[in-house]
C-alpha cells in the first residue's frame, strides 16, 4: 500500500461507518417505546381539569382540593392578607414575582399544594408569615404563596386556571 | 490461587468436569488460600451473602401474596401479617432483614476502610461493592415504598422530588419517575417491579465481588501480600466456613431479637397510617441506614447543591482508592490515620443522628460542620497522610512477628534483598 491509500477511506470504511450509524438509529429507536412507555399514560393525562364548587368558602378560609394527584390550595384571602401580599418590597423576594400576577382576583389565590423544595404539602397559617410553612425541611412562604424563608428554590406553583363563574373555578 | 490441575475422583465427575468445571469451582471455593490472620471482622462477607438469600426468598413469597396498587397495596400488607400462614413472620423477616443488611453491610465497609482492603490490587473488588451499595439503597428504597402507608408515599415523594433539582428537565425527570404528575399508582406498579429486579443485579454483582476478590485473594489485619498457598494461609473449607458459620450464628441472635421481640422498632408508626396525598406527616425521616445521607441533603440551603453533595458523598466512595495514597494498608500501622479512621466514624454516627433531627437550630449547624468533615475527610486529610504520615515498620510476613523466622523464603529473601539494596 502507498501513502495515498492508507489516509484515504476505501470503500469497506464507509460500510462499517453507515452500518454503525443505522445499527445505532435502530437500537435508539427500538428502545425509545421502553423509555416513553414510563411517561404519563394516556388515563393519567385525561384527569387533566377538574371544577370546584367555591361558594362555600369564607374570608380567610382555605381549602385543599386533589388535581393530577396533587393537593391545590384554594384560599380565600382577607383584607389584611392582599395588602401584606402587596405591600412587599421586590428586592426581598427569592424569586421575585408580583402578587398582582399570581392572583387575577385578589381575593382568591389558588396554587399547587406543593413545596417546591421537595414535594410535601404546606401547612397552612403556619410559619413566620402566618401563611404556609413546609414541615419537611422548613420553608416559610408568604400570604402570596412565595418562598420567604428555607430552602425551597421557587413560589408555590400557580396552575392554569379560569373562573367559569362566580361560584366555580375549573384548574386545569 | 488454587489447585487447577485438579481431577475428580469419580469417573462420571470427571465425565461431567470436563464438560462444565463446576467441580473445578468447588474445589477451588474449599481449596482457596485465606490468610490465617482474619479476625471477625472478616466473616460479614459470609453474612451479608446469608442476609441476600434471605431478603430475596422472603421477598420473592411476599411477591406471591402482595398486590401492587394503590388502592390494595396497604389492605394486601395487612392481609399478610393477619392472614397468610406465618405472614407475620415472613414480612418481619424481610423488614427487619434490610436493616440487618445494612448494619452487616456497613460494618463489611467500615472493615475495608480501617485495613485499606480498597487498595492496589483490590480497586475493582471496592468499586464492584459500592455498586452493590448504591443499588442496595435503590432496593430498599423502592421496598419501603410497596407497603404504601404514610412514610411510604412521602418518602417517596421526597426521593423523586431530588431529581427535580436537575435545570431544565428536572420536571421532565420527575412525571417520567412517577408516570404522571405525583406519585400515584404507575409509581407503585414500577417500583414493585424494580424492586423485584434489582435485588437479582446484586446477585450477580455480588458473584462478581467474590470473583474479583478471588484474583488477589483477600486482604488480611496486616494488611501485607502474602505467598499463597504457604505457612501465612488455611484453606478456605473448612476454617474460614466453621468461623463464619460461627458468626453467622451470633449475627442471627441480634437477628431474631429485633424479629421476635421488637419488629417494629426501626419502622415508623405513620407508616401503619395508609398514603394520603392531602396530608405530610409532620415529620418525614427516611430508615436509619440512609440518614447520613439525608443529612448532608439536609445541610446545604441549595436545593440543587444539596441533591449534588449528597450523591458526591457516595461517589467520593468510589474513587477513594485514589484518594488514600499511602502505601501502608492497615490502619494498624499508621498511627494518625487510625485517629482519623475513628474521628470519620464518629462522624458518619453525628451526621445519622442529625438525620432523624428536625434540621433546625443547633442540629442543623452540628450537620453542617459534620457534613463538611466528611468531605474533607476524603479530600484532604487521606491525600495528605498519604504523604506526610510516617507509617510503622510492616511485618514480612504473619507469621514473623509471633515466631520471629522467615516462613516464606522465596518472599523474605526478596524483601531483605529490596531492603538491603535501599
Amino acid at each position: 500500500m502507498s501513502e495515498s491509500d492508507k489516509k484515504k477511506p476505501n470503500r469497506r470504511d464507509f460500510i462499517l461507518t453507515a452500518t454503525t450509524a443505522a445499527g445505532a438509529v435502530g437500537v435508539g429507536a427500538a428502545a425509545w417505546p421502553l423509555i416513553d412507555q414510563m411517561n404519563p399514560d394516556a388515563s393519567v393525562k385525561a384527569l387533566a381539569s377538574t371544577e370546584v364548587d367555591i361558594s362555600g368558602v369564607e374570608p380567610g378560609q382555605s381549602i385543599t382540593v386533589l388535581w393530577r394527584g396533587k393537593p391545590v390550595f384554594i384560599k380565600r384571602r382577607t383584607k389584611e392578607e392582599i395588602d401584606s401580599a402587596r405591600s412587599v418590597d421586590l428586592k426581598d423576594l427569592k424569586h421575585p414575582e408580583k402578587d398582582e400576577d399570581r392572583a387575577k382576583d385578589p381575593e382568591w389565590l389558588v396554587m399547587l399544594g406543593v413545596c417546591t423544595h421537595l414535594g410535601c404539602v404546606p401547612l397552612t397559617d403556619k410559619g413566620d408569615y402566618n401563611a404556609w410553612f413546609c414541615p419537611c425541611h422548613g420553608s416559610h412562604y408568604d400570604t402570596s404563596g412565595r418562598i420567604r424563608k428555607g430552602p425551597a428554590p421557587t413560589n408555590l406553583e400557580v396552575p392554569k386556571y379560569v373562573f367559569i363563574n362566580s361560584k366555580t373555578i375549573k384548574i386545569g | 490461587m488454587s489447585n487447577h490441575d485438579y481431577q475428580p475422583k469419580s469417573k462420571l465427575g470427571k465425565w461431567f468436569n470436563d464438560r462444565l468445571p463446576l467441580l473445578t469451582l468447588s474445589n477451588h471455593l474449599q481449596e482457596y488460600p485465606t490468610p490465617k490472620n482474619l479476625n471477625y471482622w472478616w466473616t460479614f462477607g459470609g453474612i451479608l451473602t446469608f442476609c441476600l438469600i434471605t431478603q430475596i426468598v422472603t421477598g420473592v413469597i411476599l411477591g406471591m401474596h402482595y398486590i401492587a396498587h394503590a388502592d390494595l397495596a396497604f389492605e394486601s400488607v395487612e392481609h399478610i401479617m393477619r392472614d397468610v400462614n406465618y405472614g407475620w413472620l415472613i414480612r418481619y423477616v424481610h423488614a427487619n432483614g434490610a436493616s440487618m443488611f445494612f448494619l452487616a453491610v456497613y460494618i463489611h465497609i467500615f472493615r475495608a476502610l480501617y485495613y485499606g482492603s480498597y487498595k492496589s490490587p483490590r480497586e475493582v473488588i471496592w468499586i464492584i461493592g459500592m455498586i452493590i451499595y448504591f443499588l442496595m439503597m435503590a432496593t430498599a428504597f423502592m421496598g419501603y415504598v410497596l407497603p404504601w402507608g404514610q412514610m411510604s408515599f412521602w418518602g417517596a415523594t421526597v426521593i423523586t422530588n431530588l431529581f427535580s433539582a436537575v435545570p431544565f428537565i428536572g420536571e421532565s425527570i420527575t412525571n417520567w419517575l412517577w408516570g404522571g404528575y405525583a406519585v400515584d399508582n404507575p409509581t407503585l406498579t414500577r417500583f414493585f417491579s424494580l424492586h423485584y429486579l434489582l435485588p437479582f443485579l446484586i446477585l450477580g454483582l455480588v458473584i462478581l465481588h467474590i470473583w474479583a476478590l478471588h484474583v488477589p485473594g483477600n486482604n488480611n489485619p496486616i494488611g501485607i501480600e502474602i505467598k499463597k498457598p504457604s505457612n501465612d494461609t488455611v484453606p478456605f473449607h473448612p476454617y474460614i466456613v466453621i468461623k463464619d458459620l460461627f458468626a453467622l450464628i451470633l449475627f442471627l441472635i441480634v437477628f431474631a431479637f429485633f424479629v421476635f421481640y421488637s419488629p417494629n422498632i426501626l419502622g415508623h408508626a405513620d407508616n401503619y397510617i395508609e398514603a394520603n396525598p392531602m396530608v405530610t406527616p409532620a415529620h418525614i425521616v427516611p430508615e436509619w441506614y440512609l440518614l447520613p445521607f439525608y443529612a448532608i441533603l439536609r445541610s446545604v440551603p441549595d436545593k440543587l447543591f444539596g441533591v449534588i453533595a449528597m450523591f458526591a458523598s457516595i461517589f467520593v466512595l468510589v474513587i477513594l482508592p485514589w484518594l488514600d495514597t499511602s502505601k501502608v494498608r492497615s490502619a494498624i500501622f499508621r498511627p494518625i490515620y487510625k485517629q482519623f479512621y475513628w474521628f470519620l466514624v464518629a462522624d458518619v454516627i453525628i451526621l445519622g443522628y442529625m438525620g432523624a433531627m428536625p434540621a433546625e437550630g443547633t442540629y442543623l449547624i452540628i450537620a453542617r460542620v459534620a457534613t463538611v468533615y466528611y468531605f474533607l475527610h476524603f479530600l484532604v486529610i487521606l491525600p495528605v497522610l498519604g504523604s506526610k504520615e510516617k507509617t510503622l515498620d510492616v511485618p514480612l510476613s504473619i507469621t514473623e512477628p509471633v515466631l520471629g523466622g522467615y516462613p516464606n523464603q522465596a518472599k523474605t529473601k526478596d524483601k531483605l534483598n529490596i531492603k538491603e539494596s535501599l
